[in-house]
């Protein structure tokens, strides 16, 4: 198939010896990508925090397409799932937008008493030149309530730009709330949102094993749990592309180191939990009870996980995703389940993703960077793909083509860190890979045709 | 505690909407844009835009939408967005060779000020237009009006760009359908085609955001207006222009241009809209009724007869677009129902009046607010309860918080799907609707049903 010239170098085969994808680079200007902007990476990083107000500087459209589309769960409050926005009209573009952002935050500050709240500001404000800085500190002056900007004006770089801005907001946070200490060993969980209660299941294990979390950013996320996470002795950082950047200014800051984890599939939920046992070294116990816990945990679902082996063996899956790190895990997660990766791929990874995507893939696997539909769907007929792990615009094309598929993104509804979301994602993807519809599918139609 | 973060108490607001019942109009203008045969729309702003434009787009359709950004960066937002754009012009006739690109602004180009059919000369002069292909734009600043201000803009556009007067009248009408689904479009070409009556309806998103499982990825699916059918809108008989917001000024501009004589209608919905509908398009064409729509109607009220019992005195509280509340409250008061409290999003003060309008007498002292939010409706609910909650996606909050039964009707519709299969214009749409409310009422019955009353029989 046709690949723009200009997008060449950014798909890639294994196989072929120059591995020398470029990535990092802005889309092409009408190229159809899959990725979106400043403010989006800022909201999704942020919006989990659950007892803060999060207000929209900005026209309707930018809160409405981001009302409660996380399924971020919370335990507590549910502040964070309303969508609250200065709706800019043609008078405020010309006049300037810091009136009504002064009054929507008084009015809602005195409305809800939130914890603190994140102004986020987006194209227009940006353009406008509102002095949404200037503002929050007003406001966080008259009311004792901290009000946080946020620099997510959407043309300002990429969704990693907006991750960014969201790490600089919460780092606003961190350090302004004495430390309380309960437990010797403790750590934060970054880059862990929660999705379908994930962050639970994962706190869980952290508890089993005796560390204690003491807050998670930004899953089921509180204001005061972040004010005091300067207190935990480690900085587990999930989702790398998101919340590392934070991770480094905490280590820069407050001397807390951080290691790289992922909750997905068996391997990386034990590799976490170890190398966080290896760090408190001095409580031996937190490793012996790691070992325990991942034994017991494996036996629970192997069992499981090998019955849906026996079905799955041999199919093929498509990979495209956010961030590169979550690709790594899936490809290992699939292993397990006997699927091999023929297609992996990521809006926003790294040279240094890429070239680790590349050792652990089969020969042959695709390797994309900032992808588009009509270039993913090709490589899923081209491999004949029964699995496709996306998000929300990947979904409708998998059913297209007649092609399973599994949201690996903001719509899953179960859990999939941890082993039990290892068993989660091994039924999700058998439930929707042997699902007998594909039987329907006109790529199957000429076996069915023949009784074959 | 889910969501209840709804103060009873009414408090006025001047600075902010909470839980918006509009989005804005750059969505509105894209899809309208897919309604044309191998149309690539084009979102002349940053790169989220898009992104968040398709996401929901899909998230109702169920389908893969397509669409192309200029990806601005902070260069382009200093020095304005022509480079982007010619590049885009230049990258999408190339490689996704669309028969039109339909550009719209978004809140950022438009404040910086970017020429949109200046650039798109150039582009021409510089030769990145093929030959016989169109490039076609309207400005949607989202700062202004909502979804369906775009949506209509962009209907306006097609009208500006395509059509012709040859001077030799075709016997076709035109329909401008509004801000419906697919399902809704594929129906009102059935009643014409029942009816005897060629049609151009534009845009036409059936077929494109409906279209069946073909096992390929299409970039353009068969579906849509073509480009050589929309160049003879301004030959046909007349036009029906049905929504005021959506489609009034698409008409009024074809008039202007063509001289196309239009009835601007209101949607359809129920059996006086789909009555007026059905006359107009009579009268326009010189067609008698045939039975089989005959026969439709009087289905339609026999099954309304059926349900009548439970409908009467019924008191319903309705979000959504305009041109879509205006029939269905006139449906939903001539079935016996009051609607009490209704809201949209969408700016302008007609809407008011003309609710007021057709409640007069029934419902006199309506709640009713033009560019009013979601939060808005609740708090009515919470001082005058009602029997059922009509809107979309986002009333399941209003609906769970206060235990009412909802029905899911309008844009977006995030959690359920079928809707765009299945038409909720003309009779059979009107059938389906009443249905639909019934199934609310009575499963609800059935719920809450004490055991000795729990009634096989309803």
């Amino acid at each position: 198939m046709e690949i723009l010239a200009q997008r060449q170098r950014q798909v890639f085969r294994k196989g072929n010896d120059s591995f020398d994808i470029a990535c990092e680079r802005r889309s092409l200007s009408g190229s159809v990508s899959q990725r979106a902007c400043v403010f989006c990476g800022s909201r999704v990083v942020l919006y989990p925090i659950a007892d803060a107000l999060h207000l929209i500087h900005g026209p309707a459209g930018c809160a409405v397409y981001t009302w409660d589309i996380r399924g971020s769960l919370s335990s507590g409050p549910q502040l964070h799932r309303l969508s609250f926005s200065t709706d800019l009209r043609e008078k405020e573009i010309i006049y300037g937008g810091e009136n009504k952002l002064y009054g929507s935050l008084c009015e809602l500050i005195g409305e809800y008493s939130p914890k603190a709240a994140f102004v986020y500001s987006t194209c227009i404000v940006g353009i406008i030149g509102d002095d949404v800085e200037a503002v929050c500190k007003r406001v966080s002056r008259e009311t004792g309530i901290q009000v946080v900007p946020v620099h997510s004006e959407g043309f300002k770089g990429t969704k990693k730009d907006g991750y960014r801005a969201a790490c600089e907001a919460i780092f606003k946070l961190t350090g302004t709330a004495p430390v309380q200490v309960a437990g010797k060993y403790s750590v934060n969980l970054l880059g862990e949102f929660n999705l379908a209660g994930e962050s639970w299941i994962v706190r869980e294990y952290f508890r089993k094993i005796g560390v204690e979390v003491t807050a998670v950013m930004t899953g089921d996320g509180r204001v005061d749990d972040i004010r005091r996470a300067h207190g935990a002795g480690l900085n587990l950082v999930q989702c790398s592309g998101s919340m590392s950047y934070l991770a480094q200014m905490m280590r820069e800051k407050f001397s807390i180191p951080f290691i790289k984890v992922s909750y997905f599939g068996i391997e990386d939920m034990a590799e976490a939990l170890y190398s966080t046992a290896a760090f408190f070294k001095d409580d031996p116990s937190i490793m012996s009870r790691a070992r325990e816990l991942v034994r017991d945990e494996v036996n629970r679902i192997y069992p499981a996980i090998r019955r849906y082996r026996r079905a799955l063996e041999g199919k093929k899956a498509a990979i495209y995703v956010g961030g590169a790190f979550k690709a790594f895990s899936l490809i290992k997660a699939l292993r397990h389940l006997g699927m091999k990766t023929a297609l992996v791929g990521s809006q926003t990874g790294s040279r240094e993703d890429y070239r680790l995507l590349k050792e652990v893939c089969d020969e042959g696997t695709v390797i994309v960077d900032d992808s588009n539909p009509l270039e993913l769907s090709s490589f899923i007929v081209e491999k004949g793909v029964d699995l496709f792990i996306g998000g929300v615009k990947e979904r409708p094309i998998a059913y297209k083509l007649g092609v399973g598929f599994c949201d690996h993104n903001h719509e899953r509804k179960v859990p999939l860190a941890g082993f039990e979301g290892m068993l989660n994602f091994s039924a999700e993807v058998y439930s929707s890979v042997m699902s007998p519809v594909w039987e329907f599918a006109p790529r199957n139609a000429k076996r069915v045709h023949n009784g074959a | 505690m889910l969501l209840r973060h709804t103060a009873k108490e009414i408090a006025d607001r001047e600075a902010l909407v909470v839980n918006p019942a509009k989005t804005c109009q750059p969505i509105g203008a894209m899809y309208a844009s897919l309604g044309i045969h191998k149309c690539f729309p084009h979102s002349h702003g940053s790169q989220g835009c898009c992104a968040y434009h398709r996401s929901a787009l899909s998230r109702h359709y169920k389908e893969p939408v397509i669409a192309g950004t200029s990806s601005f960066t902070e260069g382009s937002s200093v020095f304005g967005g022509q480079a982007n754009l010619l590049e885009a012009i230049n990258n999408i006739f190339t490689i996704y060779d669309p028969e039109v690109i339909a550009v719209h602004t978004t809140c950022l180009s438009e404040t910086i000020g970017d020429d949109v059919p200046q650039i798109v000369n150039k582009a021409r002069e510089e030769g990145k237009v093929p030959k016989g292909k169109y490039v076609i734009h309207v400005n949607t600043p989202s700062y202004v009006g909502s979804h369906i201000t775009g949506f209509s803009g962009m209907v306006k556009s097609m009208v500006a760009y395509f059509a012709e007067n040859s001077g030799k009248k075709q016997k076709q009408v035109n329909i401008i359908p509004g801000f419906v689904e697919p399902s809704d479009m594929r129906e009102l070409k059935r009643i014409c085609s029942e009816m005897g009556i060629k049609t151009v309806v534009f845009p036409d998103t059936s077929g494109v955001l409906d279209s069946p499982q073909t096992g390929r990825y299409q970039l353009y699916p068969k579906g849509g207006v073509t480009v050589k059918t929309l160049k003879t809108i301004g030959d046909s008989m007349g036009t029906i222009a049905l929504g005021q917001l959506a489609s009034g000024p698409a008409a009024k501009a074809l008039d202007a241009k063509c001289k196309v004589k239009y009835e601007i209608l209101g949607l359809p919905i129920g059996l006086n809209a789909t009555d007026r509908f059905i006359d107009a398009l009579r009268k326009m064409a010189g067609v008698s009724v045939p039975e089989s729509i005959d026969e439709e109607r009087g289905q339609l009220i026999d099954i309304l007869t059926d349900m009548h019992q439970y409908f009467f005195n019924k008191k319903v509280a309705l979000f959504g677009d305009p041109d879509h509340l205006v029939s269905l409250v006139e449906f939903l008061s001539d079935i016996g129902m009051k609607p009490v409290h209704i809201v949209t999003g969408t700016p302008g003060a007609k809407f008011e009046t003309r609710v007021r309008e057709i409640l007069k007498d029934k419902v006199p002292d309506v709640n009713v607010r033009a560019a009013g939010d979601v939060f808005l409706l609740h708090q009515w609910i919470k001082n005058a309860p009602v029997d059922l909650l009509i809107g979309n996606t986002y009333g399941k909050y209003i609906a769970r918080d206060e235990d009412i039964p909802f029905l899911r009707m309008g844009f977006p519709v995030f959690d359920r799907i079928g809707h765009s299969y299945f038409p909720t214009l003309g009779y059979k749409g009107a059938m389906r609707l009443a249905e639909r409310i019934l199934n609310a009422f009575l499963d609800r019955q059935d719920r809450d049903a004490p055991e000795e009353s729990f009634e096989l029989v309803m």
